[in-house]
């Protein structure tokens, strides 16, 4: 299978080639046979991936260790659904779903456009299809998923524990899919910049694909936070990482994107910001790619060793140099066909928006790269942590949450001041009140940026809800239908408006949970003994007992907490700590069971108001000299003996345990960053889910075609 | 065995994407059709412009003359898609 899933791959670059060269012959001798074979080699191309994917992923299944990827990041003893998803926890099949999920998506958009985009499409399709051989020639040179390891051994290395989490699994293929689903509206752009078909004709054949991106990224950020909330231990779901800021980067320039692109759309403005964005976009995407592959991240002199980061940095560098070269030759034709008349207009806080957005992007950019830069230059490693990026982020960050408030509440064209004044009034009053009670009453004036924020989303709130009291009332008013009924209907007439809306709100919401668990937090570390309470703001946490729960992975020990509060009970937890075995010989055959990788399993009671948090570091030093002896006196039993042993000595810990130390956090509104980041997702699907008056035109169309065709027959 | 698979794929592969090829140049109504198509996607779009102005107008964003105005523009803009589809049509004929 090694052989043909190689075969596959060789013949897949040979295809995406192929489909490169027809798609620029068709396109530059504008012959549609030529056009129509490459987008034959998109799909064949898609079938042949998708080979070599299931190939790989039956090795898995299998326990195949005659392939190297298999080896390295799999074993027997994983479970099935994590031996499933290990392909992408590797630098060999993560290049393999980025190719894969790139073949799927422009395999539909390639069907979607067949009838349509005919100047464009084989641009598209050959800019599409040149990536797609980019990231197969790197794995065919530099990280073969088909790499044969002989002898095969009898197990793997298995998979790193901090990957076996449901939320870890998901992560990597929504943020690739993001990132890849950005590459339709940039090769898109790039072919109306090489045919000068500047209007807004691609933007609306790939703006689906555009927000359906920004979706994927958006749940790809959510679900790496969520897994460092509960996987890490540390009780925090952002830390301004670089591989976290590779992901947010271009999330940022896509919302400007999708937002700028309907000025475009509406008003034949913008067009230099939009091809702009959606090039910096997807260079950031690969920029993303690079930061995570390329090795950069260990050290400069990683990277230095690293076989892909070299190329992916110069995929960057003919992707940005080119996107520019391009832009700025067909400037002329990217002038505005119109001016924005006054800063009460829809597209003027669409243009705010855009700058927003952007400074967001660049200061995560420059705090991102300023270390790597700075050690390149100096030999010195450094990083900018959570207070540099906070000190920049948090003001542009509460003047976007006004921004998403406003923005919904404006016209295109121009607004009069006598109808901005009449709405604006009430999300005004609703912020000013907001801003304080909540002085007033709590300690939330103790964080002047999170007051603002809180009053901005109230404002949010507030405008969103007047818009679609707004609508439905109107409707009503023509059709004589009920609030219920006429609401129903309005947002399914328009629902880019409302599903937009609807996402507007759920980023207020998420922005809401961040600043109230950023600035509210009550964060302590405790030392306790079995049986010992300590206090935690409103809360007493007992230490009640520690339990040993070893399976044939790993070694476990679970410490069960009594929580009350204001002296009621509250909640019971198990925060535990695992210890998988690590295969350094070098720490002995018992040793190994308690020097290996360890992870956190947190103990939560998650609340509407609050959530409370914890995680436990048991003290294994006690165990030094059993360790010690252990691997001395056991070294000549078989393993099974040795486990038996190892059992023992983690029972025995567990019976009569040292103090051990528990983080404990009281995080104020943290529930409401996932609600919201859900809100908004269903606001994305709501805006992306075609209405029935727009199938009832497609039929209508093939109709219409059918009959003139009869007629010429 | 899988070398023989793998020849087949190719095989096949190659089949699959040479079909167009073996055919004659594109008759002229198919890029019609595509222009027609590119037309009612943008004709859609310029309605849907009209019927948020006027929804703009209901909810009272827009004055009275305001709207008149960007109702005109937008009108204008639409009938300009209506008369490239007409043209279309009589090339079509």
């Amino acid at each position: 299978m090694l052989a043909l899933g190689s075969a596959a791959l060789a013949a897949s670059l040979l295809v995406a080639l192929y489909a490169t060269g027809a798609a620029l012959r068709g396109g530059i001798e504008r012959d549609r046979r030529w056009v129509d074979s490459s987008r034959r080699a998109v799909y064949a191309f898609a079938a042949l991936i998708t080979i070599a994917v299931v190939i790989v992923e039956s090795a898995f299944i299998g326990d195949d260790f005659s392939f190297e990827v298999v080896a390295e990041h799999s074993s027997t003893t994983t479970p099935t659904f994590y031996k499933l998803t290990a392909m992408w926890s590797s630098q060999e099949g993560s290049l393999l779903l980025w190719a894969w999920v790139l073949s799927l998506a422009s395999s539909g958009v390639l069907y979607l456009t067949r009838r349509r985009l005919r100047e464009l499409a084989p641009y598209a399709t050959a800019v599409l299809m040149a990536i797609a051989a980019f990231f197969v020639g790197l794995m065919l040179i530099a990280a073969s998923p088909f790499a044969e390891l002989s002898p095969a051994p009898a197990e793997g290395a298995g998979l790193t524990p901090l990957l076996r989490n449901p939320y870890m699994v998901i992560h990597p293929p929504m943020l690739y899919s993001g990132y890849v689903l950005l590459s339709i509206p940039f090769a898109f752009a790039i072919a109306a910049l090489i045919t000068r078909r500047l209007d807004a004709a691609w933007i609306r054949s790939t703006r689906s694909f555009a927000l359906t991106a920004w979706a994927f990224l958006g749940l790809g950020l959510l679900l790496g936070s969520r897994w460092s909330y509960e996987e890490l231990g540390w009780g925090g779901y952002w830390g301004w990482d670089p591989v976290e800021n590779a992901a947010l980067m271009p999330w940022l320039i896509a919302t400007a994107y999708i937002h700028s692109i309907m000025v475009q759309e509406r008003r034949g403005m913008l067009k230099v910001w939009n091809v702009s964005l959606i090039c910096g976009a997807f260079v950031l995407a690969l920029v993303g790619t690079f930061l995570v592959r390329s090795g950069i991240l260990e050290s400069i002199h990683a990277f230095g060793a690293s076989t892909v980061g070299g190329p992916l940095l110069g995929l960057i560098a003919v992707t940005a140099i080119g996107s520019s070269v391009l832009i700025a030759t067909r400037f002329d034709g990217l002038r505005s066909e119109r001016r924005i008349r006054s800063p009460l207009s829809r597209e003027a806080i669409f243009l705010v928006n855009n700058l927003l957005l952007v400074g967001l992007a660049a200061v995560v950019l420059w705090g991102t790269f300023f270390p790597l830069i700075a050690e390149a230059v100096t030999g010195t490693r450094s990083s900018l942590g959570p207070p540099w990026f906070e000190r920049f982020v948090t003001p542009l960050g509460v003047g976007l949450v006004l921004f998403t408030g406003i923005g919904p509440l404006l016209a295109w064209g121009k607004l009069s001041p006598s109808a901005a004044g009449r709405l604006l009034l009430w999300p005004g009053v609703a912020a000013g009140t907001t801003a304080v009670a909540l002085a007033l009453l709590t300690d939330a004036g103790e964080s002047l940026w999170a007051l603002f924020l809180f009053s901005f989303a109230a404002f949010t709130a507030v405008a969103l809800g007047q818009e679609v009291w707004r609508a439905a009332s109107a409707r009503r008013a023509l059709t004589g239908e009920g609030r219920g009924i006429a609401l129903g209907r309005a947002v399914a007439r328009n629902r880019r408006r409302y599903g937009g809306y609807l996402v507007h709100a759920g980023i207020a919401i998420l922005l809401v949970g961040v600043a109230a668990s950023s600035s509210f937090q009550t964060n302590r570390d405790l030392r306790l003994d079995v049986g010992e309470s300590a206090d935690v703001g409103d809360y007493t946490v007992t230490y009640e007992r520690l339990d040993s729960d070893p399976t044939n992975e790993r070694i476990a020990f679970a410490a069960t907490l009594d929580v009350d509060r204001d002296g009621r009970d509250f909640a019971t937890l198990s925060p535990a700590r695992n210890y998988y075995p690590t295969m350094d010989p070098a720490a002995g055959p018992i040793g190994r069971y308690f020097e290996g990788e360890a992870t956190s399993e947190i103990g939560l009671r998650a609340g509407a108001g609050e959530d409370f948090w914890t995680a436990f570091q048991p003290d294994l030093s006690v165990l030094d000299d059993d360790i010690a002896r252990g691997n001395v006196e056991l070294a000549e039993l078989p393993p099974a003996a040795q486990g038996v042993a190892i059992l023992a000595l983690a029972e025995s810990y567990a019976e009569s345990p040292p103090p051990a130390t528990f983080r404990v956090i009281v995080n104020p509104l943290v529930v409401w960053i996932w609600i919201g980041a859900l809100v908004g997702l269903g606001g994305a699907a709501i805006a992306l889910w075609p209405s029935a008056a727009a199938r009832k035109r497609v039929r209508a169309a093939y109709a219409a075609r059918l009959g003139r065709e009869l007629e010429k027959a | 065995m899988e070398f023989l698979i793998g020849l087949a794929l190719i095989a096949l592969v190659a089949a699959f994407v040479t079909v167009p090829l073996r055919r004659r140049a594109e008759p002229p109504s198919d890029s019609l059709e595509a222009e027609r198509a590119e037309l009612e996607a943008l004709k859609e779009t310029r309605y849907r412009e009209i019927r948020d102005a006027r929804a703009d107008h209901a909810a009272g964003k827009l004055t009275d003359a305001d709207f008149e105005r960007l109702d005109r523009e937008l009108r204008a803009d639409a009938v300009e898609v209506l008369k490239r589809l007409d043209r279309l049509e009589e090339r079509d004929v």
